[in-house]
């Protein structure tokens, strides 16, 4: 090996993780995604975030519905299990498996049309249930795969070149996720990366349902400048409601004494430190959250943050009260009774 | 044509009549009449009496008219018989009709208080002082109602010769030992018995007789039952359903053998989940989530629900994912009528979901097949990777039936072709999840939490390749359906085979299906009894077997039975051997009720006439 290829091995010499893993290790295809849609920024967050913290991908399950977000599981974690659902109905498929295989960690993503309109119903539902699972909601405010129809949570009055004028309001997807249950509730902006690694982190330490409402333009049908779901608005209007420091478990917790501060532990022993710089929020308090959204409706701000928190109520895994063993790998004795039991059954009939 | 002019008693005969007639009884719904009518079936079949029970409920919680059909049979026919030779008269709004119907030289037990307008001379009556009873037993106001109805209980236990100590057996039996709810119906039982003894001449022809040769090695149990418990002795691990009629009693029934039969004895939690969804789309999603994570699962519904899980239902077709779908069918197209029978969903559920796509569909006829197609439907769903049905009907799920004894299963359950960490390890990167390695259509699938970074990959209802990638090129979109067709052809040689019974020298064959095999035996014998021999073929399967296709070739007529109106299955028979079709007649009827063998036997007649 001559000296130049010593140096270009040398620089090359790759950062692994925990695994000894590369970033690169943690991608999947490339996306087919219009370049410079938000979605493909959160693909690259949730990367950095799984090479971070050094996940296993192969207990990682991806989880989606139908359309631009839905398609974007293909980009990310190529180790996991991944699979693309029918629209709307992606929160059942993560409910079946998550409860199948309590050891597996699934992240669903979703787009406002596959939850908000079309999948309401079940991404309720499985707030209620407060099912295990990692929530993204890449929000642009449009239908995309189907060129530029208006999704539920479209602005009102907002205009589309052959949508016309929106009429009707907007839902609140991190509203609807609080009022159905949901533990653990924020919202964020796809171009902000720090913010959105830190809600991954969390949410993927939270022993719930973990929503994140992903405020990520679309460049092809929603960038016009009004539209609070571009980039230029998002850049002009996000307000932080918060500065949100993550903690994993594995580094030593050392938070410095800081005025005005809530520490939330998750569920698996890691911290999530949430600074206040705006206002005196403490997220633990559902009717504060209701507040803060509802007040947040009738002015010019992109609020995100950490909406919500309760890291005290079970998931379903934990109410159904299930045996350790994921019910998939459960043997033949204890998935079959006896014959004895069979014939004294039979015998009282 | 009538072939059953035996049946026409004369009024004034006088010839007793053991093990062999009908009773009716009319009550209100909501009026505690299930309790008795279950003790009265129960009580005949532990006396050894070949017997059936059709509740006849409207779909109402309180206050509709409804009724409960026992036939007994001394010869063992288990299949629906028109005709009410013993009416028993509770429900004022239905008591005109209730007592026309009753046949010629029938009686009538009827609650005195019931306005009655006109009295028949051809049948004999017989009142209750249902009222006066009550009143003496001074049974408090809220349970008046429902101890009522322990009234006719009595008046039939005096007047056909029904044995007491069943009937107590069968209340304990009922209440599960309530001593408190035991006694308090009992005694009512007791007093209208002996008030009956003391009060009414019983010179009415009806009478039943224990009887050995039948019951015994029988038990007596609904099909959603026997389906739960197939369920949890094959492995189900994962249950999600949303209530419908008449399917909720199987997840029902699964709740509540559940903790007895699979309680994990280390941690004492269960070794399954079941959860009641917010609709059948979620029902089916989850059941997908966990059969693509390696759970047996299933669920439970009826028509209405298969709707609604038809583009559910395709996607784990095309994903190759296992899914059990149980569907108890009632009256449709829409709600239809909720609480009665029907065989209509066979198309839907072969065909279900769009695109080109076909499900293995099985069809259970008895209790005893309920309980072992439980298990055959995982082995089929997880061995196919695919949807599998399994269409049982109102009439089975929810009625009481004689059946042989449940059969311990001792065949391995069948896992399928699930390769774990060191076997994908071992074929390096030539695993492709869509790869047909072995040429029967069938490919390796993994778990999601495989160790192997090798062995992820993405399931997609969308076009993808044999790698799991995904693909819009004709070539791979084609070259998947062929091997999915392959699939299909594989599933014929593993469903289970139809019942055959070929007789010498007949010419006609009857091919029918479910719940409608006690009435088509029936049948055969009065056709029999006619000279007309004929050779019978129940499918419990689709795709059918090639022994299927080969019975059609036989015979020179083929009588499709079905309880349906357009003949659904005669129509999946022409379409696989459309040769064949001139021969085919479809005799069906779909009118809420359970076929009849006499109905069956006629039309046959009227065609060969």
């Amino acid at each position: 090996m001559d000296r130049i290829q010593q140096a270009r091995e040398a620089t090359r010499s790759p950062k692994v993780n925990a695994l000894g893993l590369e970033k690169t290790e943690y991608r999947a295809r490339n996306s087919t995604l219009c370049k410079g849609c938000g979605h493909n920024s959160i693909s690259q967050r949730i990367v950095n975030v799984a090479w971070e913290l050094g996940l296993d991908q192969t207990q990682i399950i991806k989880l989606s519905g139908i359309g631009c977000s839905s398609k974007s599981p293909a980009y990310w974690l190529g180790g996991s299990h991944g699979f693309n659902s029918v629209h709307g109905r992606m929160p059942s498929i993560a409910t079946g498996a998550v409860v199948a295989n309590r050891t597996l960690s699934a992240i669903g993503v979703s787009g406002d049309g596959d939850t908000g309109s079309i999948g309401i119903g079940q991404f309720k539902h499985a707030a209620r249930r407060n099912v295990p699972m990692v929530y993204i909601v890449e929000n642009n405010g449009v239908y995309g795969l189907t060129k530029g129809q208006f999704s539920a949570t479209s602005d009102y009055g907002q205009k589309l070149k052959y949508a016309g004028v929106n009429a009707l309001p907007p839902l609140d997807i991190c509203f609807e996720a609080i009022a159905a249950g949901a533990t653990f509730v924020a919202r964020s902006f796809a171009g902000d990366a720090r913010q959105v690694e830190t809600l991954l982190k969390a949410a993927m330490s939270h022993r719930g349902i973990a929503v994140l409402d992903i405020i990520s333009p679309c460049v092809t049908f929603n960038n016009q400048p009004t539209s609070s779901k571009s980039y230029d608005y998002g850049r002009q209007h996000e307000v932080e409601l918060h500065e949100i420091e993550f903690v994993p478990r594995f580094e030593e917790i050392e938070i410095e004494d800081y005025d005005g501060e809530v520490e939330v532990q998750m569920h698996d022993g890691s911290w999530i430190v949430l600074k206040k710089v705006e206002e005196d929020y403490d997220p633990t308090d559902r009717m504060a959250a209701y507040r803060l959204l509802e007040e947040s409706h009738g002015d010019e701000r992109l609020l995100t943050g950490l909406f919500y928190i309760d890291q005290s109520q079970p998931n379903l895994v934990e109410i159904l009260d299930l045996v350790e063993t994921p019910l998939t790998a459960l043997s033949t004795e204890q998935l079959r009774p006896s014959r004895e039991s069979l014939e004294k059954l039979i015998d009282s009939l | 044509m009538s072939v059953m002019a035996e049946e026409q008693l004369a009024p004034d005969s006088v010839a007793t009549r053991v093990n062999n007639f009908n009773i009716k009884v009319a009550t209100v719904n909501g009026s505690g009449s299930q309790t008795s009518n279950n003790v009265l079936i129960r009580s005949l079949f532990k006396m050894g009496i070949p017997t059936n029970g059709k509740n006849l409920f409207p779909s109402n919680i309180q206050g509709l008219p409804t009724w409960y059909e026992v036939r007994l049979s001394a010869d063992g026919y288990l299949g629906r018989r028109d005709g009410v030779e013993i009416a028993v008269c509770m429900n004022p709004a239905s008591v005109a009709e209730d007592m026309q119907e009753v046949r010629p030289g029938g009686i009538i037990l009827y609650d005195e208080d019931l306005p009655i307008a006109a009295h028949r001379n051809d049948v004999r009556y017989f009142p209750m002082p249902v009222k006066w009873m009550l009143k003496e037993a001074d049974i408090g106001a809220k349970l008046r109602d429902y101890v009522a109805n322990m009234v006719y209980v009595g008046f039939l236990a005096y007047l056909l010769g029904i044995d007491l100590n069943e009937i107590r057996s069968a209340l304990d039996w009922g209440f599960g030992g309530k001593e408190k709810a035991v006694t308090l119906n009992f005694d009512m039982i007791t007093r209208a018995f002996s008030w009956a003894e003391e009060n009414v001449v019983n010179d009415q022809p009806y009478r039943v007789e224990a009887m050995v040769g039948f019951n015994e090695n029988k038990i007596l149990i609904d099909g959603n039952a026997a389906a739960a418990l197939g369920a949890l002795y094959n492995g189900v691990s994962f249950m999600s359903w949303y209530p419908i009629t008449p399917s909720s009693s199987v997840a029902e029934s699964a709740m509540s053998y559940g903790p007895k039969l699979r309680t994990d004895p280390e941690t004492g939690k269960p070794t399954y989940a079941i959860i009641q969804a917010e609709d059948e789309l979620a029902a089916i999603g989850m059941v997908i989530g966990a059969g693509w994570a390696g759970a047996r699962a299933m669920t439970a519904t009826s028509g209405p629900g298969i709707s609604l899980m038809a583009e559910f239902v395709g996607l784990a077709y095309f994903a190759e994912i296992p899914a059990v779908i149980w569907d108890i069918q009632r009256m449709g197209p829409s709600t239809g009528l909720p609480t009665r029978t029907s065989q209509g969903d066979i198309l839907a559920a072969y065909y279900l979901s769009h695109g080109d796509t076909r499900h293995v569909v099985l069809f259970p006829s008895s209790p005893a097949e309920c309980f072992e197609f439980a298990g055959t439907a995982f082995d089929l769903a997880e061995g196919l990777q695919t949807p599998v049905f399994v269409l049982s009907d109102l009439d089975l799920g929810m009625n009481y039936w004689i059946s042989d004894r449940f059969e311990y299963p001792t065949q391995e359950m069948k896992r399928g072709k699930v390769l774990d960490a060191d076997q994908v390890k071992e074929l390096g990167g030539k695993w492709g999840r869509y790869l047909d390695t072995d040429g029967d259509g069938i490919p390796y699938r993994t778990l999601p939490g495989n160790s192997s970074p090798l062995a992820s990959y993405f399931s997609r209802g969308t076009g993808h390749n044999e790698y799991a990638i995904y693909s819009e090129r004709p070539e791979d979109w084609e070259a998947n359906l062929e091997r999915i067709s392959r699939k299909f052809e594989t599933a014929r040689s593993m469903v289970p085979a139809p019942i055959i019974n070929e007789v010498d020298e007949a010419t006609v064959g009857i091919i029918s299906l479910g719940s409608n095999d006690p009435a088509v035996q029936e049948a055969r014998d009065i056709l029999l009894g006619q000279g007309i021999k004929t050779s019978y073929l129940r499918v419990r399967a689709l795709p059918f077997t090639e022994t299927t296709l080969a019975f059609v070739e036989q015979y020179d007529q083929i009588f499709v039975v079905e309880n349906n109106f357009d003949g659904q299955l005669q129509k999946i028979l022409v379409n696989a051997a459309p040769a064949q079709a001139p021969k085919f007649a479809k005799i069906t009827k779909c009118d809420g009720l359970p076929l009849a063998a006499k109905w069956i036997a006629e039309s046959i007649m009227a065609h060969l006439a």
